[in-house]
C-alpha cells in the first residue's frame, strides 16, 4: 500500500507508535492484558454477561451508577498510585552519577498522568459515585431528576478513563504536567499525540461530569419529600448542591479552553502562542478559573460526609447546622474569587496580587468555622470509634495542617519563595489526601453496609487506616522540608546528594501506604467473604439519623415504597424517636425508568470520535460523529421510557424485609 | 426548633395517598441549567474577545473587515426567526398542529438564511487571507461567532427533527417539553448574537 493511502486510514498511527522499546510498559501491557483475560474468560465461564449488561451497564438506577463510578474510581486508584510509586522511586535514586531508572520522556509523561487521573479519574468519580447513590436516598426521592442522562454521564467519564489508558500503549501521554500550561502544550512543543490524548479525555469526561452536575441539582431541587424544605435538608445533600452548582458553574470553562487550545493544536489559531498576538498568561488564567473551583467541587462534599459522620457516630444533632449550610454557600462564592493564587508570579502587580491573597486567606474562616462545628458536635458526645468516625478525626488533624500551609502560601511574598516548589506539592497532597480521599473512605465505610447490607470488616479497615496516615506523613513532611529548602516540582535527577535522605523517607511512606491500599483491598475481599458475619438486616447499622436509613439495605429498585414526610432535619431520628409505623399494606403501582443501551452506545462512539481525532484519522472521526448524532436522533423518537413496577411486586418485596425485621430486634429497642 | 414535639398527636410520616407526578417535571429545570453552563462557554469566548479583540498583529483590523451593512441583515434574519419561534410557541398553546409547523418552518427558513449570510461573509474574509491562523484578533472573531453559528446550525437539525416528531405524533405532553426547551434555546441564541453584534461588530469597527 502507498504511504498516502497508509496516512489516510491510520493518520499517524504507524507500528512506531507502539512503544515495544519500553520494557516498562511492555511488562505493564503483558500484566494488564492477562488480568483482562482473566477477567473475560471469567465471565465468560460464569456466564456474568448477561448479567453485568442488563443490571448493571444498562441500568439507570442511580444506585447501580453510583456503585459503578465507585469501581471506577477504586480501579484508576490503583493506576494512578503506581505511578505515584514510580516517581517516589525514581526520586529517591536519581542522585549525582546514578540517572534511576525512568528516562526524561517517560518520567514526564508519569508526572501528568498521575495528575490528571487521581483528580479526574480518582477523585471524581468517588465524588461523584458517592453523591449519586446518597442523595436520592436522603432526600427520599425514586431516583434522579434524569436517569439515562445520569447513564449517559457515567459512560462519557469511563469513556474519558478509557482514553488516558490507551495513552499508555498505543504512543503517549502529555508530558505537561496536569494543567497542560500553554505554550508548552502548544504544537510548537508538543508536536505528539500526548496533549490531544490530553485534551480529548477531559473533553469527554468533562461532558459527563457536567450533565450529572445539572442532573443532581434538579434532583436536589425539584424531588425532596414532602416536608423537607432548604434547612431541613441533610448536609450532605446541601453539600452536594453546592458542589454541583460549582460544576456547572466551572466545568464549562474548563471545555472552552480546551477548545482553545484544541483550536491552536488542529486549526492554527493564535489563542496560547507566543506569536502573532497571542498570549499564554490567558491560558494560565483560564484554566485556574476552573482550576481552583475544581478543588471545591471536590472537597464540599467530603466535608458533607464528615458533617453525617460526626453527627451519627457521636448520636448528636450536628452542632451549627445552619452557620455549617452557609459555610458552605460563602466558600462556593468565594471559590471563584482566588484563582490567581496559583500564579502570583506572573507579575500582575500588588494590588491584584494583595486582593487574592486576602480572598484566599478570607476561605479559611468559614471553613475554620466547620472544623469547630465538628468539634463542638463531638464535644460531649458519646463518641463510637468505628471505622467513618476513625477516618473523620484523622482528616481533622491532618487537614488542619494543610489549610494552615495554604494560608501560608496565600501571602504573595512567601509564595514568590514557595512557588512550584515541593512545598506546594506537600501542601495539596495534604488537603486533598488529608480532606478528599480520608472523606471518600470515611463515606464508603459509611454507606457500604447500606449499599450491600453487611458491613465492612473492622480489623482490615483498621489496618488500612493506620497505614494511610502514618504512610501520608511519612511521605509528605520531607517535601515540605525539602521545599523549604528550594527544591522545585516535577525534577528527574538531583545534583546535591544531602537531599536524597528526605527522598528516601518519601519512598518509605509511599510504600507504607501502598500497604494502606493493599489492606483496603483485603478488606474488601475479607468482607463480601464473611458478609454473612457482617449482615445487618435492620437498613440502619450505625443508628443513622438521615432517611437513607430509613429504608432497606440495599434499598429496594424504588428506594421507598411510600415517600416519607419529613418533619425535622433529622427526619430519621425523628421518625425512630417518635415511633414512625412503617407501612405494610396498601401498596401501589410505582412509576419507574427502564433501562437503556443509549449511553453505552454515544459514550463508545464518543471515544470512538476522540480517538480518531487523536490520531488524524479523520474519516473515522467524521463517521464516529455522524453516529452519535444519528444515534441521539433515533433514540428521540423512542418515547417510551419507562413501566410501572406492580403492587403485587412492591408488597411481595416490603414482605420480604418486614419478615426479616421481625426476625431480629429493631436497632433501637 | 423543637426536636421532638412531646404530647402532640404523631403526624403523618408517609406520604399513603400519592399521586402520580407528571413526567418531565424537571425537564425545564434541568435545559435551563444547561443552558446557563453553555452560556458560560460563551462568556469565556467573549472575555478570549476582549482581550484578544485589538490583537492585530499587523493584519487587518475590524474597520477594514466587517460589513455592517450585511451583519444588519443577518441580525434582522435572526431576530425574524425568534420572532417567528414564539408565534410557533403561541400556536402550540392554542393546540393548532399545522400552525405550529408553519412558523417552525418559517423558522427555520430565517435560520438557515442567517446561517448561509454568515458562511458567506466567512468565506469572504478567508477568501481576503483574514483566516482564523491570520492573528490572534481573528482567532477569537471565527471561533465566538463559529460557535454560535454552530449553536443554530445544531438547533436547524434539532428543529427539523422536531417538526417530524411533531407532525407524526402531535402536540403531546412529550412533545410541548421539547417544543419549550428549544424555544429556549432558540431565543438564547438570539441573546448572545445581541452580544455578539454590539461588542465583536459594533464595538469592533468603532475601535
Amino acid at each position: 500500500m502507498s504511504d498516502t493511502l497508509l496516512k489516510t486510514i491510520f493518520g499517524r498511527l504507524t507500528l512506531e507508535s507502539f512503544p515495544i522499546h519500553e520494557p516498562i510498559l511492555i511488562a505493564t501491557f503483558a500484566m494488564v492484558a492477562l488480568g483482562g483475560v482473566a477477567l473475560v474468560g471469567a465471565l465468560t465461564y460464569f456466564k456474568l454477561w448477561g448479567w453485568l449488561w442488563r443490571d448493571w451497564f444498562t441500568s439507570v438506577d442511580h444506585k447501580k451508577i453510583g456503585i459503578m463510578y465507585m469501581v471506577l474510581g477504586l480501579v484508576m486508584l490503583l493506576r494512578g498510585f503506581a505511578d505515584a510509586i514510580m516517581m517516589r522511586l525514581q526520586q529517591a535514586m536519581a542522585f549525582g552519577g546514578n540517572e534511576g531508572y525512568l528516562n526524561a520522556h517517560h518520567y514526564d509523561q508519569i508526572f501528568t498522568a498521575h495528575g490528571v487521573i487521581m483528580i479526574f479519574f480518582v477523585a471524581m468519580p468517588f465524588v461523584t459515585g458517592l453523591m449519586n447513590y446518597v442523595v436520592p436516598l436522603q432526600i427520599g426521592a425514586r431516583d434522579v431528576s434524569f436517569p439515562f442522562l445520569n447513564n449517559f454521564s457515567f459512560w462519557m467519564t469511563t469513556a474519558g478513563a478509557v482514553i488516558v489508558m490507551a495513552s499508555l500503549f498505543v504512543g503517549e501521554f502529555a508530558r505537561t504536567g496536569w494543567l497542560a500550561m500553554a505554550p508548552l502544550s502548544g504544537l510548537d512543543y508538543s508536536p505528539d499525540v500526548g496533549v490531544d490524548y490530553y485534551i480529548w479525555a477531559l473533553q469527554v469526561a468533562g461532558v459527563g461530569t457536567l450533565l450529572s452536575g445539572v442532573n443532581l441539582i434538579a434532583t436536589i431541587v425539584k424531588m425532596r419529600a414532602p416536608g423537607m424544605t432548604l434547612m431541613k435538608m441533610p448536609i450532605f445533600t446541601w453539600s452536594a448542591l453546592t458542589t454541583n452548582v460549582l460544576i456547572v458553574a466551572a466545568f464549562p470553562i474548563l471545555t472552552a479552553v480546551l477548545a482553545m487550545l484544541s483550536l491552536d493544536r488542529y486549526v492554527g489559531t493564535n489563542f496560547f502562542t507566543n506569536t502573532l498576538g497571542g498570549n499564554p498568561m490567558m491560558y494560565v488564567n483560564m484554566i485556574w478559573i476552573w482550576g481552583h473551583p475544581e478543588v471545591y467541587i471536590l472537597i464540599l462534599p467530603a466535608f458533607g460526609v464528615f458533617s453525617e459522620v460526626t453527627s451519627t457516630f457521636t448520636g448528636k444533632r450536628l452542632f451549627g447546622y445552619t452557620s455549617m449550610v452557609y459555610a458552605l454557600l460563602v466558600i462556593t462564592i468565594l471559590a471563584y474569587l482566588v484563582w490567581l493564587h496559583h500564579f502570583f508570579t506572573m507579575g500582575s502587580g500588588a494590588s491584584v496580587n494583595s486582593f487574592f491573597g486576602i480572598t484566599t486567606m478570607i476561605i479559611s474562616i468559614p471553613t475554620g468555622a466547620k472544623i469547630f462545628n465538628w468539634l463542638f458536635t463531638m464535644y460531649k458526645g458519646r463518641i463510637r470509634f468505628e471505622l467513618p468516625m476513625m477516618w473523620t478525626i484523622a482528616f481533622m488533624l491532618t487537614f488542619v495542617i494543610g489549610g494552615m500551609t495554604g494560608v501560608l502560601l496565600a501571602v504573595p511574598p512567601a509564595d514568590f519563595v514557595l512557588h512550584n516548589s515541593l512545598f506546594l506539592v506537600a501542601h495539596f497532597h495534604n488537603v486533598i489526601i488529608g480532606g478528599v480521599l480520608f472523606g471518600m473512605f470515611a463515606g464508603i465505610n459509611y454507606w457500604w453496609p447500606k449499599a450491600f447490607g453487611y458491613t465492612l470488616d473492622k480489623r482490615w479497615g483498621t489496618i488500612s487506616f493506620w497505614c494511610w496516615v502514618v504512610g501520608f506523613w511519612v511521605a509528605f513532611t520531607p517535601l515540605y522540608i525539602l521545599g523549604l529548602m528550594g527544591v522545585t516540582r516535577r525534577l528527574r535527577h538531583f545534583e546535591d546528594p544531602s537531599l536524597q535522605i528526605w527522598f528516601v523517607i518519601a519512598g518509605i511512606g509511599v510504600a507504607i501506604i501502598a500497604m494502606g491500599i493493599l489492606a483496603l483491598l483485603i478488606q474488601l475481599y475479607v468482607s463480601v467473604r464473611d458478609r454473612e458475619r457482617l449482615r445487618d438486616v435492620t437498613g440502619d447499622p450505625w443508628g443513622g439519623r438521615t432517611l437513607e436509613w430509613a429504608t432497606s439495605s440495599p434499598p429496594p429498585e424504588y428506594n421507598f415504597a411510600f415517600t416519607p414526610v419529613v418533619h425535622d432535619l433529622d427526619a430519621w431520628y425523628d421518625m425512630k424517636s417518635r415511633e414512625a409505623e412503617r407501612p405494610v399494606g396498601g401498596f401501589r403501582d410505582i412509576h419507574m425508568p427502564k433501562n437503556t443501551a443509549a449511553g453505552v452506545v454515544l459514550a463508545g462512539l464518543s471515544a470512538v470520535t476522540a480517538l480518531a481525532m487523536i490520531w488524524y484519522m479523520w474519516w473515522l472521526a467524521i463517521l464516529a460523529f455522524a453516529g452519535i448524532v444519528g444515534f441521539a436522533i433515533w433514540h428521540s423518537f423512542d418515547y417510551d421510557g419507562d413501566y410501572h413496577i406492580p403492587a403485587e411486586e412492591v408488597a411481595r418485596v416490603e414482605d420480604a424485609r418486614t419478615h426479616s425485621l421481625a426476625s431480629t430486634k429493631p436497632a433501637e429497642a | 426548633m423543637a426536636t421532638t414535639a412531646a404530647g402532640t398527636e404523631a403526624p403523618a410520616f408517609y406520604d399513603l395517598d400519592p399521586h402520580e407526578h407528571p413526567a418531565g417535571g424537571s425537564t425545564m429545570l434541568g435545559f435551563w441549567l444547561y443552558l446557563m453552563s453553555d452560556c458560560l462557554i460563551f462568556a469565556m469566548l467573549f472575555a478570549a474577545w476582549g482581550v484578544y479583540g485589538s490583537a492585530y498583529a499587523g493584519g487587518p483590523t475590524p474597520k477594514e473587515l466587517f460589513d455592517l451593512k450585511l451583519v444588519a441583515v443577518n441580525t434582522a434574519m435572526l431576530l425574524f426567526s425568534s420572532l417567528t419561534y414564539g408565534l410557533a410557541m403561541i400556536a402550540s398553546d392554542e393546540d393548532r398542529r399545522g400552525a405550529t409547523l408553519g412558523w417552525l418552518a418559517a423558522t427555520a427558513v430565517f435560520g438557515a438564511a442567517f446561517l448561509g449570510i454568515e458562511l458567506y461573509e466567512f468565506s469572504h474574509l478567508l477568501h481576503e487571507g483574514a483566516g482564523p491562523q491570520r492573528s490572534a484578533f481573528l482567532s477569537s472573531f471565527f471561533t465566538l461567532v463559529g460557535t454560535h453559528g454552530l449553536h443554530v446550525t445544531f438547533g436547524l437539525v434539532w428543529l427539523a427533527v422536531l417538526m417530524v416528531q411533531v407532525a407524526r405524533g402531535g402536540l403531546i405532553p412529550a412533545n410541548v417539553r421539547r417544543l419549550q426547551c428549544l424555544s429556549l434555546f432558540w431565543h438564547f441564541l438570539d441573546v448572545i448574537w445581541i452580544g455578539v453584534f454590539t461588542f465583536v461588530y459594533l464595538l469592533g469597527v468603532l475601535r
